[in-house]
This record gives C-alpha cells, sequence and structure tokens, in this order.
C-alpha cells in the first residue's frame, strides 16, 4: 500500500461512523493536495480531515484517533498523540469553567500528568485515588507543558488496583545566575482558590483587591550546559537566602520600597552553587530541598582527564 | 515544540580563552537576534558565568560614571564594563574594595581599537561577592567544561568546524592552561596545610 492510500485509509477509519466517504476519494483529496499542490502529507492530511470534520459537523476532539496506542505518562511528548492510558486519580481541582466536568491530576509509576474532561463530552464521573484504564485520551500542549483531553471517544473502566504513582522529581545542580522581576517580596491577591500575583496592586482576574505579603524567589541555576528555572517558596526563599516574611516586610517599610528586598536577596546567593531536589511543574522546578555546595571539590579527576587528552 | 524563547546558558570559559574570542556572529538577520562570541575550543557564546579575584577597579567615564573591573582567574584577566544601563553591577564595583572574590554573569563584547586590534570585554549582568570555595568550585567546573570542549572538538560539531576555519586554534594551548588552573588549586590546598601544621 502507498503511503497516501495508508494515511487515506486511517482517515477513512476515523470518519466511518459520520461520513459516507470511501477511501478513494479521501485518497483523491490528498492526491491533489500532495501532488499538484506540493503539501506535505502531515499538512495534507490535516487539512483533508478538516473537511470532513466541518462536513460531520464534528470538533477535532471528538475525533477518534483510530491509532491510539498504549502507553505511559513519561511517553507524552508531543501534543495530538492519542493514548490509552492506565492511570490513578491524584488530585481533583475546582473547574474554572462551566464547559469543563472535571479536571485534576492522573499518574501512573513514570509520572502525572494534568487531565481534562469536557462536559459535553458526558462521561462518568472520576474519583480521586481510584485507578482507571482510559481508552483515546488525547494529549495537548500549553507553553511546553503536557496534558491529556478525555474526549466523547474515551472510553473509562474502573481498575480494582492500586498504582504507586511516581513523582518527577529531579535534581539539579548549578551556579544560581538570575533572579528573575516578580521575585522576592510579593502580594497575592486574596480570593479564593486565586492566588494570583499582583501587578501594582491589580489581580489580573480580580482587579484592584488589598493583597496578601509573600516571599518567593524565581531563579535560573545554570551549570554551563543547562539552564534550569526554580521557584523557591515562603519556606524555601527563606532557608535560601536568610530573610523571613516578617524581616522582609520591614525592610521594605524602612526603605518604602518592596524591590529592597530582592535587591539584598540577589546580593547573598547569586553566583552561589547550589543543589535543589523537587518536582518539575511545566518548565521550573519547585525546591524541596536546598542545598548550598561549599565543599571542597577534587580536582584530581579532572586533571587525570586533562592528562589524557 | 512552541514555547517561550531560551534563555541562553551561561558558558564556562577561563580568561585566556575568552579574551581569544574574539570572532562573534549572529544565527539570524533579526535586529534582536542574540550576538555570539565563538569560544576557540568550539562553542558559541552569549552568556558566560566567572568567578575571580577582582584586583582593581576604576571609574574610566568621562560624563557619566563607567566603571572597569580587573577579574583574574589562573590563566588571566576579564575586563568588566558597567555604566548606567547595568546600575547593580556599577554598584557593586563602585562599593568594592579589592582584592575580593567575585561572580560575574555578563555577555562577551567585543571592540576594535586604534589599532586595529580586537578586544574582548565583559558585560556584566549581576557581579556579586562570593568566597574562595565559590572560587575553586568554578575553576573545577570551568577545566572540565574546556576539556569536555576540547574532546568533542575532533567531532566536528558546527561550532567546532567555525573555530577552525576562524581561528585554527592550538587546543593544547586551553588543555595546559586548564592544568596548570586545577594545579594551583592543589598548591593552595598544600600550602594551607603547611600552614596548618
Amino acid at each position: 500500500m502507498t503511503d497516501l492510500r495508508q494515511h487515506a485509509v486511517e482517515i477513512h477509519e476515523q470518519f466511518s461512523e459520520t461520513l459516507d466517504v470511501s477511501v478513494d476519494d479521501i485518497e483523491d483529496r490528498l492526491e491533489t493536495l500532495v501532488s499538484d499542490y506540493r503539501v506535505p502529507i502531515e499538512e495534507a492530511r490535516r487539512s483533508v480531515v478538516s473537511t470532513y470534520l466541518d462536513e460531520a459537523g464534528m470538533e477535532r476532539d471528538e475525533l477518534s484517533g483510530g491509532t491510539s496506542q498504549e502507553a505511559t505518562v513519561a511517553d507524552i511528548d508531543a501534543p495530538e498523540m492519542w493514548l490509552d492510558l492506565t492511570v490513578k486519580v491524584v488530585d481533583l481541582w475546582e473547574p474554572r469553567s462551566d464547559s469543563i466536568a472535571q479536571v485534576g491530576l492522573v499518574g501512573d509509576e513514570s509520572g502525572t500528568v494534568k487531565f481534562t474532561k469536557w462536559a459535553k463530552s458526558d462521561l462518568p464521573e472520576l474519583s480521586e485515588g481510584t485507578v482507571y484504564r482510559l481508552g483515546n485520551v488525547v494529549t495537548d500542549e500549553y507553553q511546553g507543558r503536557f496534558s491529556i483531553k478525555l474526549n466523547s471517544t474515551t472510553t473509562i473502566e474502573e481498575l480494582d488496583t492500586d498504582i504507586e504513582v511516581g513523582d518527577d522529581t529531579t535534581e539539579i545542580e548549578g551556579a544560581l545566575v538570575d533572579i528573575q522581576s516578580g521575585s522576592g517580596l510579593i502580594k497575592r491577591c486574596p480570593e479564593d482558590d486565586c492566588t494570583r500575583v499582583l501587578q501594582n496592586g491589580r489581580c489580573s482576574e480580580h482587579g484592584d483587591v488589598d493583597g496578601e505579603f509573600d516571599l518567593r524567589i524565581k531563579g535560573v541555576l545554570d551549570d554551563g550546559e543547562e539552564v534550569h528555572e526554580v521557584i523557591f517558596d515562603q519556606e524555601a526563599t527563606e532557608e535560601l537566602t536568610g530573610i523571613g516574611l516578617e524581616e522582609a516586610q520591614q525592610m521594605a517599610m524602612d526603605a518604602l520600597d518592596t524591590e529592597v528586598v530582592a535587591d539584598e536577596m540577589r546580593t547573598t546567593v547569586l553566583g552561589r552553587y547550589y543543589r535543589v531536589v523537587g518536582p518539575t511543574f511545566g518548565r521550573y522546578v519547585l525546591a524541596d530541598e536546598i542545598e548550598t555546595l561549599t565543599d571542597a571539590v577534587d580536582p584530581d579527576p579532572v586533571l587525570i582527564k586533562a592528562r589524557s587528552l | 515544540m512552541s514555547s517561550a524563547p531560551t534563555r541562553e546558558v551561561a558558558r564556562r570559559a577561563f580568561a585566556a580563552e575568552f579574551n581569544d574570542a574574539t570572532y562573534t556572529f549572529k544565527e539570524s538577520d533579526d535586529e534582536r537576534a542574540p550576538v555570539f562570541s565563538l569560544l576557540p575550543t568550539g562553542e558559541r557564546a552569549n552568556r558566560v558565568f566567572v568567578v575571580g579575584t577582582l584586583t582593581e577597579t576604576e571609574d574610566v567615564g568621562e560624563e557619566s560614571e563607567y566603571w572597569r573591573g580587573r577579574i583574574v582567574d589562573p590563566t588571566g584577566t576579564f575586563f568588566a564594563y558597567a555604566g548606567q544601563y547595568q546600575p547593580d553591577a556599577t554598584a557593586t564595583l563602585r562599593d568594592a574594595e579589592p582584592p575580593a572574590y567575585v561572580a560575574v554573569v555578563g555577555k562577551p563584547r567585543t571592540y576594535e581599537t586604534d589599532d586595529g586590534e580586537i578586544n574582548v570585554s565583559l558585560r556584566p549582568e549581576s557581579i556579586t561577592i562570593v568566597d574562595e570555595a565559590t572560587r575553586s568550585r568554578w575553576v573545577v567546573e570551568t577545566a572540565e567544561r574546556t576539556l569536555d570542549r576540547i574532546e568533542a572538538f575532533d567531532a566536528g560539531g558546527e561550532y567546532a568546524a567555525m573555530a577552525e576555519t576562524q581561528y585554527d586554534p592550538d587546543l593544547s594551548i586551553y588543555r595546559d592552561q586548564a592544568i596548570a588552573a586545577l594545579e594551583s588549586l592543589e598548591e593552595s590546598d598544600a600550602a594551607d596545610d603547611l600552614l596548618e601544621a
């Protein structure tokens, strides 16, 4: 079978229940795009699928992948992958919109991933701590972070087993080369379930509010080969800098400026080496454990290597 | 993958190699595209991390403050320049009392002197006072990264090839400098032991 034919067959499977089209028709459309208009096959396929979606009045995420695969959470490395996962519901969050039935975190031995279940998909309720086999979920990506979406083609089967959910804890080492803006003494929105950081006293969701003080550092650890962004929460910031919330507020009051806190922190920690352990959250590592690397480094192994070159 | 522009890594290079990195280039025609210095051991550097001894500071500005700091490592001297657009680094240089160990995160900059020579300097994003342990760690780390680059050079990566064309470098010089830097750490340890005995 040719490549085009193969794609046509797959597309045909996806629409076999909703549209009366033949594999030949689909192949013709692909052929026109690929041969006459020099469109790459992936783009051609996307375009043809869009046409049939319109004809069928369907949304893209209602589409069956046709080729979904058994996978683990750690396998997710691209958007629009169709997968079967066996996962435990780790956490359920409050949906922010009526279009979402359930949102939260699921995981297997390899790690955790955010999931979204749409209200219109009309799927059974998932409960926290239960293991499910989810058939035909589709992956999505937002700002480098992956999630899975349960859609109307997804099958949900409750399993009577338990999974030891792996955390995606990482350990990184390097010099702290930057403390980004939005670090130091900050104010957060006091509204329930809103912890957004205020910009000039304004929350992007709730407008002008009386913020609550907090401490955090958005820092960058760099080992000369890789860059990691690290978030230090109030506790970790105090451990790192020796500056607690009360002291920070006092410093800001004395100076009539909250920025002095971040400046003082920069003086104390920039250019030093640290080891940080914590879970990854999108592009950030959340610092659970911090160690300042002050012990002497033995130059001998490097010397031996140097002399062998 | 669609994601925010990634931050440039801070390369590790000793002063002697850094000052040899006179060739600069951009990877796109965009006016705001980052400028890279080409390290002779075959790596591009848009940012570096340096730890050394600040031995001297001087305000060389004419109309406004413009501070120059000399930062010495086992192989040579980094020249750091900070003015009104680097207020934090300027303040640190103004207030510093050399000699002191400092850590600098900064960008390589090149300029041509009147007699046509290209000088390489460092424009700091931050300068902080650090301790001897941090400096020793940097020396070992920088030696290791330098040796990694030398080792990978013959495999012929993009920037190794570029360095070959631009500099035709004698890599043994950079290897010997790394060895001397590491040996200087051992000697100072031995001296400390002698003092304690």
